[in-house]
This record gives C-alpha cells, sequence and structure tokens, in this order.
C-alpha cells in the first residue's frame, strides 16, 4: 500500500530557477532539495502533520485533558460534547464563554443503561492551561497543567466521548499517537538496516548471494501480508510485558518495510557501482566497507530518505490491524489499533460511534501525510531531474 | 511459449519451498508444542495424562524430533497424502475444514478482482484521457481515501452506515432464515445482499492503486507520436485510444496482478473477520490465538501458495500478451 501517488499529478512545474541572493548554480545538493520540496505545497502541509502528530505523542500528558486510564464508572459511553465559544446572554445577546454543552444523565435500571439527553442550560467552562491530575512529564518533571479542560476541577468533561470504561476517548487519542507513531518511525529504523543491509550485499556482490537475496525476498512478498503477520504476532507469549510485546510487534511490521527498501537499494548500488568516483575510491585502495560506507551510501541518502517515508503508512496501519484483530499491542497499552478493538462490533459502533470514528480519522491522517510527504521527498530527491 | 511457462514452474520451486518454510516456522514458533497444551488442557479437565502416553504421543507425532525431520514429516504428508495434519481444536482433520473455507475465500477474492478490473480499468482510462478535470480530481481523492483507509475500518464504516441508514444488518454471507435453507432464488439474492460489502471493501484499496498505475500507464502512451499520427489520420478519438494507447497501457497493468494478489488476500482476511464469513480469515485467527497451529500453518500456506498460482496466471497472461517477455533471458 505504499508508493502511493505516481509523481506525475503532483509534479512539479519547470526547472527552480535561481532565487534571490542565491544560485542554483552554486547551491548544495540539500539546498536543492529544501527549494524543491517546498514548492510541492501538499507535501509541505503534510510535512507539518507529521511533526504535529509527533509534538502530540512527544507531549501527551501536557495535552491530553486526562489520564488514558482513569475510569469512571457512572459516564460509560458518554457522547462527545461540543466545544463552544459563545454562549446566549441573560439579556438576550450572545458573550464570548468558552464552554463545553453539558447533558443530563438518566439511569435506565430496567436495561441497566445510562443515557445522555443534551441539555442547553447546562454549560461547563472550560480553560486553558487548566490544573488536573497530576503527571511527571518525560518521567523528569513533575506537573499537573494541562493544555485544555473544565475549570472546575470537579466537572469532567468528554470532548470526543468516553468509551465502555468511561475513559476519555481524546485522552486515550492522544496517548494511542505517541504509541501508534513511534511504531512506523521504529519499524522504519528496523527495516532501514535491514534494506540497506541485504540490498547493498546483494547489489554490490551480486553473484549467488544476490540470487538467494533475491529469492528470499521474493518469498516474503508474495506470502500474504495479513495472515503472516497474524501468524507472526500469536506467537507473542501472554506472559511478556508492554515492551517486549511492543518491540516484537515493531519487529514483525518492519518485515514488510525492508523488503522493497532492499530492492531499491540494490538497484541503486547495481548503477552506481561502475561510476567514475567508485572506480577511483576503489583504484585509491579503498576498502569495500569503506567503498559502501563512505562512497555509494550518501549519494542514495535523499533515495532512501523518500522510501523510508514511504514505508512509514504501511507500518501504521499494519499496528492497527494487528492491535485491532487482538494479536498485536494488547491493553493497558494505548495504540489507535487497541482503542479500535472496542469498536469492532455492529452493537458498539452503532451505540458509541465515536470509537470507531475518532481512531480511524487519526489514521487516516497519518497514513496520508506519510503518502504526500514521502511523495513530496521522492521528488524532490532528484533536484536535477524535471 | 511453453518453455517459457516451463521456466516460471521452475522458478516456483524455490519460493514454494520457502514459502512452506515460513509456514511450518509459524507452526513451530510458539513457545511449547501442541502436546504441552494437551497436557494442560486434560489436567484442567481434573485429569492427567501419564508420562507413558505423553511419551507415546510423543514419538507418533515425531516431537521429539529435529526441526528439519518435524519439517519433512509434514511437508511429505501434504504433498504426497494430501494430509495437513490434525486440528486439535476441532478434533477433524485439517483438510477437512480448510476447503470449504478456502472455496468461499478464494470465490469473493476472484469476484473482488473483477470488480477492480471492471472499475480501475475505465475509470483509470478516463483519468488519463480527461486529466486535470473535474472527474479526475474527484477519482484521485477517492483513490487517495481508498488507499488510506485501513481494510477493516472500511468494513466496520460500511457496516454501521448500512446499519443505521439502510437498516440491514450485514454481518455473515446469509440472513438467519436462509441459513440451512436449501439454495433457491431467494437465498441467492440474500447471499448477493450479503456479499457486496465484502466485494466492495476488498476491492476498494486495490482499485485506488491500479486506476494510479493505469493513469500513468495511458498518461504515458497518451503523448506519443504514433497517437499524433493516428489523430492527423482523422481516427474518431475513441476508437483510436481506445484501439492503440489503451492496449499498451494494459501490458503493464496485467503485471499488476502480482502485486494486487497478497493484498487481496490480506483485505479478505481481515474482511472476513470483521464481517464474520465464513471464510479463511476467522478460522485462520481462531486458530491463531487458541494455537491450533496445524490448522493455521494450512491456511498461511494455502493462501500462500494461491497468491503464487495467481503470480504464475498474470505472468503467463503477460507473455501472452507481450512477446518481449517470452523471449527475455
Amino acid at each position: 500500500m505504499s508508493g502511493v501517488v505516481s509523481d506525475e499529478e503532483l509534479s512539479l512545474p519547470p526547472p527552480i530557477i535561481a532565487r534571490a541572493g542565491s544560485s542554483a548554480a552554486t547551491a548544495s545538493q540539500w539546498r536543492l532539495m529544501a527549494w524543491r520540496f517546498s514548492r510541492h505545497k501538499l507535501a509541505v502541509v503534510s510535512l507539518v502533520v507529521v511533526v504535529l502528530l509527533y509534538l502530540t505523542g512527544i507531549f501527551a500528558e501536557f495535552l491530553a485533558p486526562y489520564s488514558p486510564e482513569t475510569t469512571r464508572p457512572q459516564y460509560t459511553y458518554a457522547p462527545p460534547q461540543g466545544i463552544n465559544l459563545f454562549a446566549p446572554t441573560a439579556d438576550g445577546g450572545w458573550a464570548f464563554n468558552f464552554h463545553a454543552s453539558g447533558y443530563d444523565i438518566t439511569v435506565d435500571t430496567e436495561a441497566m443503561r445510562r443515557s445522555f439527553t443534551a441539555n442547553p442550560d447546562k454549560l461547563i467552562p472550560l480553560g486553558l492551561f487548566v490544573e488536573g491530575q497530576p503527571y511527571r512529564l518525560f518521567g523528569l518533571i513533575d506537573a499537573n497543567i494541562h493544555l485544555i479542560g473544565a475549570t472546575d476541577p470537579k466537572e469532567v468533561v468528554y470532548l470526543f466521548g468516553s468509551d465502555r470504561l468511561g475513559r476519555d476517548v481524546l485522552s486515550r487519542l492522544i496517548h494511542g499517537t505517541r504509541i501508534s507513531m513511534s511504531i512506523g518511525l521504529v519499524g522504519v529504523v528496523i527495516s532501514l538496516v535491514l534494506g540497506v543491509f541485504f540490498g547493498g550485499i546483494s547489489g554490490y556482490y551480486g553473484g549467488w548471494l544476490d540470487s538467494v537475496i533475491q529469492r528470499l525476498i521474493e518469498v516474503i512478498s508474495a506470502m500474504p501480508t495479513i495472515p503472516l503477520w497474524m501468524g507472526l504476532a500469536a506467537a507473542i507469549p501472554l506472559t511478556w510485558g508492554p515492551i517486549e510485546v511492543y518491540f516484537t510487534v515493531t519487529a514483525i511490521v518492519s518485515l514488510l518495510g525492508w523488503t522493497s527498501l532492499a530492492r531499491e537499494v540494490r538497484g541503486r548500488f547495481f548503477s552506481l557501482r561502475n561510476e567514475d568516483f567508485v572506480t577511483a575510491a576503489r583504484l585509491d585502495g579503498a576498502g569495500e566497507m569503506r567503498i559502501i560506507f563512505r562512497q555509494m551510501l550518501p549519494s542514495m541518502t535523499s533515495h532512501i530518505l523518500a522510501m523510508v517515508t514511504l514505508a512509514v503508512p504501511a507500518m501504521i496501519i499494519a499496528e492497527t490491524s494487528l492491535s485491532f484483530l487482538g494479536v498485536g499491542l494488547k491493553p493497558p497499552v494505548v495504540s489507535w489499533g487497541v482503542m479500535l478493538q472496542d469498536a469492532q462490533n455492529l452493537r458498539a459502533i452503532t451505540s458509541a460511534p465515536w470509537l470507531l470514528f475518532w481512531p480511524s480519522l487519526f489514521v487516516m491522517i497519518a497514513v496520508l501525510s506519510f503518502n504526500f510527504l514521502g511523495d513530496g521527498l521522492r521528488d524532490a530527491a532528484d533536484p536535477y531531474d524535471n | 511459449m511453453l518453455l517459457y511457462i516451463l521456466k516460471r514452474l521452475l522458478y516456483m520451486v524455490p519460493t514454494l519451498f520457502g514459502m512452506s518454510l515460513v509456514s511450518f516456522l509459524i507452526i513451530q514458533l510458539p513457545p511449547g508444542d501442541f502436546l504441552t497444551s494437551l497436557t494442560s488442557a486434560i489436567a484442567d479437565s481434573g485429569q492427567s495424562l501419564d508420562q507413558a502416553s505423553i511419551d507415546r504421543l510423543t514419538a507418533l507425532y515425531g516431537l521429539d524430533q529435529p526441526f528439519y525431520v518435524q519439517y519433512w514429516n509434514w511437508i511429505s504428508n501434504i504433498i504426497f497424502r494430501g494430509d495437513f495434519g490434525w486440528s486439535f481444536d476441532w478434533g477433524q482433520p485439517v483438510s477437512r475444514l480448510l476447503w470449504d473455507r478456502m472455496g468461499v475465500t478464494i470465490f469473493v477474492s476472484a469476484l473482488s478482482l473483477v470488480l477492480i478490473w471492471a472499475l480501475a480499468i475505465p475509470i483509470g482510462i478516463y483519468s488519463a484521457v480527461r486529466r486535470y478535470s473535474i472527474g479526475d480530481y474527484v477519482f484521485t481523492f477517492l483513490g487517495f481515501v481508498g488507499l488510506a483507509v485501513p481494510t477493516f475500518i472500511l468494513a466496520l464504516g460500511l457496516m454501521y452506515v448500512s446499519f443505521t441508514w439502510f437498516g440491514l444488518n450485514v454481518g455473515g454471507l446469509f440472513s438467519p432464515e436462509y441459513e440451512q435453507a436449501p439454495w433457491s432464488l431467494a437465498k441467492l439474492l440474500d447471499l448477493l445482499q450479503h456479499l457486496w460489502i465484502p466485494v466492495v471493501v476488498i476491492a476498494i484499496s486495490s482499485t485506488a492503486a491500479l486506476i494510479r498505475v493505469m493513469r500513468a500507464n495511458l498518461s504515458d502512451e497518451l503523448s506519443k507520436p504514433y497517437v499524433v499520427t493516428a489523430r492527423a489520420k482523422g481516427l474518431s478519438e475513441f476508437t483510436l485510444i481506445m484501439r492503440y494507447p489503451v492496449r499498451l497501457a494494459l501490458n503493464p497493468f496485467v503485471s499488476t496482478i502480482g502485486w494486487v494478489l497478497p493484498s487481496l488476500i490480506s483485505g479478505v482476511t481481515i474482511t472476513a473477520i470483521v464481517l464474520n464469513l465464513p471464510m479463511a480469515g476467522p478460522l485462520l485467527l481462531r486458530a491463531l490465538v487458541s494455537q491450533d497451529m496445524y490448522l493455521a500453518g494450512a491456511f498461511i500456506l494455502i493462501m500462500s501458495v494461491l497468491t503464487l498460482i495467481g503470480m504464475l496466471l498474470s505472468d503467463i497472461l503477460l507473455a501472452v500478451l507481450d512477446p518481449r517477455v517470452r523471449y527475455q533471458r
């Protein structure tokens, strides 16, 4: 599912001409890339979104109104409360009043269910930088300031609704961003190492080693991914702790990415092997490792960067799918996929559609941004190619 | 041509071997073996298995043998006797459970593949011919959405929409009243009513990808001189496009079946689990969770082999269409 946007419809009109104050003729490779990239509007926006998502992951404790584990049995399946900036005043006008709309809770003792009815008279004042549950940022700094929340600490607001245990969906989403986005990142690092290693030796040495590695890649990429992942993930012992499971799932997920990366690196190595600068290095008496790592790899860094970016969305989707099926990450870890486990059957999603909607939206945004970003990088990687 | 097919078949052998090895690895991967789960299951029911019977069973299933011997036992039973082992969860031979489910899986996958082609080719042609038109942008946008939404979310979303807007419950392949009924026209209609959601869900992401491929291929062809020549000759636009560039653009398109198939099977698996269809997916998941490893391994092996066969067919089709492929080394 990667390599999504073909370049031509997003490709850029004619070449980069010298900008004021600097010349294309003297600019460095990275400078040229940055110029070309910045003309790709969608990719720039996507870069911003990706950075924002990672910042969300980093500052999750501060951004989330509550801890993702706080359960409130009296608020199960509470619907999302709208955020309003203005409220009607007593004399019929409108005044600035940052609040969330409240509701009344009635308990249907017969059906053993709570129903929430909107109450327009009930306003819950909201504030920015409010005091709330204490947390420890980066495991170092004790704090209790949250970006958004009810000004009255006794009130509870569910801006994105709550789940079956009365946990805040918004807070879980923000904390889930940390896990889901980092799995993509860590997974990509693993497949980068594997891909560059196998692709590199395959392309550099060729011969029987190349054939063996190519067959291996063929086997892996011809196997249907979801059943294969399920098989591998199901083997994770139930007794393992969350961190071990996290890294195992990441490793499994990265299995897909490295094959395409290895193919790309191999192709590049094949074409670079007989370039003049490589021959020159060889004649200079440079060792093989030095040629590979100092001469050849740097000349394809930009391409690898683009490939790596395009590999991330597949990993995010993989983690989400596996966790959704119950063979990937498991509670108490919070990820988008784990959240979607709660939206598994028709009854859950008809009575609480927000359990499906919000995590899905985040997955989509993340996947699309990485795709556009990767496409922008791929186009930018070749500043001389119009 | 025959030589080409023969060569491709020969190439499949190492890949098949690799796949069977991976499948067997998955069987072996969980800690302990099925005897451990068997003994614990028996212990749960209050009885106990004496050491003599454990030893007997171990010897019977060759569990004390090294990895390669166990692998050989497993694969030779499959190849020579069609025996995929025993499902401990179901108390049945795996092969009995396998083919029923695989039949439905193949049927739905094939339907999806037909839908993918029926949608992707005309839309791809339209998008390439009318580039940057409103329609092209709409399809491009839909294509991105199709690629960005994981299959299972799409299935859940469609389930939600069809339930809240149309009052349809779309889980399973039949409504309860037709579940056990003999085949009739009404049952067939009921099946179709249930079938369209999985077929559409499975088809969408691959369709989106193939539209892009078709659009890119055809765009390349459209700017070539022979198109200008044909136009200058006064050929009608429709005949012109259909007769020459589309045919050429279809060639690389055919070879893409190869990578569509693995994602198709993946999509089928997860969609079947979400929609609770009597296909391979839910059974595979259950087998994996309950560590019914021979059943799980058989499913993974069969799915992989089917993918490989599909790839072979697409390669042969490509060779039929494009003589250059046949004569390549």
